[in-house]
């Protein structure tokens, strides 16, 4: 097992490589110079000549790569001109709020979805069922922007039961805490309950069916103990995967809903840094989401593993 | 003596999206008490349907049971689902088709025959595991107490099927359904499986319904044997009956069809001319005549009977007398020959 991880470990290098190099590259290819952005429109050449020259942008572009990635690769991420101060520091500050709404929306998908999921499948074609799928349909279709706001409208707004916008860190007590991001929470995992749920309903139609359920039944083994020891943790490795997969997307919706709720989170730091051109920040913000985003992976994987014997034992070998 | 079960006009109608198709049609025969019976027929003809609508593990919302189930007496259909879990595993098991996936792949072959125990006999865990581990010993599983560790992908096909018959036999119930337990397995386990069950039947006075492809098997280790053809009993003797003088046209192509010896017993019977019509449409005289040599215009228009003879042997063909005398004949002239 030990030797697996590393070996996965060991595996994410050229991954990581890949991106930072996209990530790079893309960045630097776009058009937009960040030494004017910094001085304003009243710089003159010579001054934005100047700054460029000290933000090292005048030397070739594989040059310029191979001194961010050097340093990268010591654990210095880089420096924001704009906020003066380190990027992985600025990262630091900015991943509490996105981490708390990115757990808390999982948590309410995963919550809501898998039931769903289960009883749609168990009562296949009747009204329940299709009701579910119905809703989990507008939920993949409506988008995490627009259901926000109907959100706020209807429970910020109309009911007032919640805040419009804005964030309480957890160190300010977890009531306001979570009144603050539950609706935030809510229009950014609705998404990911809908995929969730359409899988595990379709992984545990699937299940069901096998005939390992039959012999189950014939033992004469509860209905209830059927479908969830025996038909969900064979359905598990499908909807582990989809929660996997999405939490990726998660982070990715996160930048949109943190920026329609106003959470000083990492989608702000990165929609900041765009438009002022601050590079250190947007390659390394990414750099670490990607980072995070194989991590998430890798331990899914390994989660495999607990729900799934056969991958066990193929990890031994 | 009363039958440990006793179908009564058993009727298995599925809904599907195209209509209403009756899969087991009006099928009636009992098992005794330490009797082992085959049931035979070709691909599709409803023998595992049969089987499965005994224990009613058959999708309730598209299955409808019509008919009896009697076993010792009380009728299985009538009986609440929390009776009918006490019935399952206890008093009547069975083995599946499909060693290789009937076992559940995330748990531990020891895990999945103690939960049947823990289920029907109000043992701990602890005891549980040691009677599977008993179990496993019984169906010839070399170590069984490492073996109770494993999972289903760790063993073989001949072992899984050993786990299986492990499980049905844990809680010794009075009524086995082995649902071709060897298909899949090579020809020495085969017989070992068989044998086993055979053994376990004696000990137990166990009643087994033997679901086979195989006359050869059931020539080998049936007293009784009811051929099924497309939903229904054709016909059903006991075994040295069926095998001197079948009498109907269909067990006569089945016999006919049986490999030899030392041939390739897996083979599947598929030799009789005309293919298995479809639920959908069944021929509303004889279901057999498309297909029948000795088909009239009676048989095309009239649906024959189940007669039973004075010798008890069952058949549903409206000229079985004729085919008697024929064949009759025929071994006459051919004595003569000789
Ligand atoms: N759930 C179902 N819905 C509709 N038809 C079904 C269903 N299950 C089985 N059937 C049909 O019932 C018929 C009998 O099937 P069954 O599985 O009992 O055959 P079998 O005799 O066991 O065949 P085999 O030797 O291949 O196992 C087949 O025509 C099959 O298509
Ligand atoms: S009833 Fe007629 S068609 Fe049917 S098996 Fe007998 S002879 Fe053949
Ligand atoms: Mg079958």
């Amino acid at each position: 097992m030990k030797a697996y991880i590393i070996q996965r470990l060991l595996s994410l290098i050229p991954v990581m490589l890949v991106v930072a190099v996209v990530v790079f590259f893309i960045i630097h290819l776009t058009p937009g110079d960040p030494a004017a952005v910094i001085l304003g429109p009243d710089a003159s050449i010579e001054e934005v000549n100047h700054l460029r020259e000290e933000m090292g942008l005048n030397l070739p572009i594989y040059e310029q790569f191979l001194i961010w990635i050097t340093k990268v690769v010591q654990g210095d991420l880089g420096w924001s001109i704009y906020m003066d101060k380190p990027v992985l520091q600025a990262f630091l500050e900015n991943l509490a709020p996105t981490l708390s709404l990115a757990l808390m929306a999982q948590i309410i998908a995963i919550l809501i979805s898998i039931p769903a999921g289960i009883i749609a499948a168990t009562k296949r074609g009747t009204f329940t069922d299709q009701t579910f799928m119905i809703i989990s349909l507008l939920g993949i279709s409506v988008p995490n922007f627009l259901l926000a706001l109907l959100l706020v409208l209807v429970f910020a707004i109309n009911f007032a039961l919640l805040p419009v916008a804005g964030f309480q860190p957890l160190s300010s007590g977890i009531l306001p805490h979570i009144q603050y991001l539950i609706l935030p929470a809510f229009a950014l995992g609705a998404i990911q309950a809908a995929l969730i749920a359409r899988v595990t309903r379709s992984s545990m139609l699937d299940v069901l069916n096998a005939n390992y359920i039959k012999t189950a039944r014939s033992k004469g083994v509860k209905k209830n103990v059927v479908i969830f020891k025996h038909a969900l943790k064979n359905a598990f490795i499908p909807i582990l995967t989809v929660i996997g997969q999405t939490f990726g997307q998660l982070i990715a919706g996160a930048v949109v809903i943190e920026t329609v709720f106003n959470i000083p989170g990492i989608g702000q730091l990165i929609i900041n840094a765009i438009m002022r051109r601050d590079f250190e920040v947007i390659q390394g913000t990414i750099l670490l989401i990607a980072f995070s985003y194989v991590i998430i992976n890798l331990i899914v994987d390994l989660l495999y593993g607990f729900f799934d014997p056969r991958v066990r034992l193929s990890a031994k070998n | 003596m009363e039958p440990l079960l006793k179908l009564n006009q058993l009727k298995t109608i599925f809904s599907t999206e195209k209509g209403k198709v009756t899969a087991v049609d009006d099928v009636s025969f009992e098992i005794h008490a330490g009797e082992m019976v085959g049931l035979v027929g070709e691909s599709g003809c409803g023998k595992s349907v049969t089987s499965e609508s005994i224990l009613q593990l058959l999708n309730e919302k598209t299955t409808n049971y019509e008919g009896k189930i009697l076993y010792k007496g009380k009728n299985l259909l009538e009986l609440s689902e929390e009776q009918m879990r006490g019935i399952r595993g206890n008093e009547i098991s069975m083995i599946f088709q499909d060693p290789m996936s009937s076992l559940n792949p995330v748990y531990t072959i020891g895990n999945q025959i103690a939960e049947a125990i823990m289920i029907h006999q109000r043992v701990g865990k602890k005891e549980a595991n040691l009677r599977a581990i008993e179990m496993l010993r019984l169906t010839g599983i070399p170590s069984p107490e490492k073996r109770i560790h494993e999972y289903p992908h760790e063993l073989s096909g001949g072992m899984r099927q050993r786990v299986m018959i492990a499980l049905a036999l844990s809680c010794k119930p009075q009524l086995l359904i082995a649902d071709e337990p060897t298909t899949a397995l090579d020809v020495t386990i085969q017989s070992q499986i068989l044998e086993l069950i055979q053994e376990l039947r004696e000990e137990l006075d166990m009643g087994v319904i033997l679901i086979t492809h195989d006359l050869g098997v059931v020539a080998e280790v049936c007293t009784r044997v009811i051929v099924m053809y497309l939903g229904q009993i054709i016909e059903e003797a006991d075994v040295k009956t069926l095998f001197k003088s079948p009498l109907h046209p269909y067990t006569k192509g089945l016999l006919k069809s049986i490999p030899h010896l030392d041939g390739d017993r897996t083979q599947k019977l598929n030799v009789i001319k005309g293919v298995v019509p479809s639920l959908q449409d069944v021929p509303s005289g004889c279901r057999f005549a498309p297909r029948c040599d000795f088909a009239t215009e009676q048989c095309h228009e009239n649906p024959p009977e189940l007669l039973e003879l004075e010798n008890g042997q069952k058949v549903r063909c409206w000229n079985y007398e004729h085919i008697l005398r024929e064949a009759k004949d025929h071994a006459v002239t051919t004595s003569e020959n000789k």
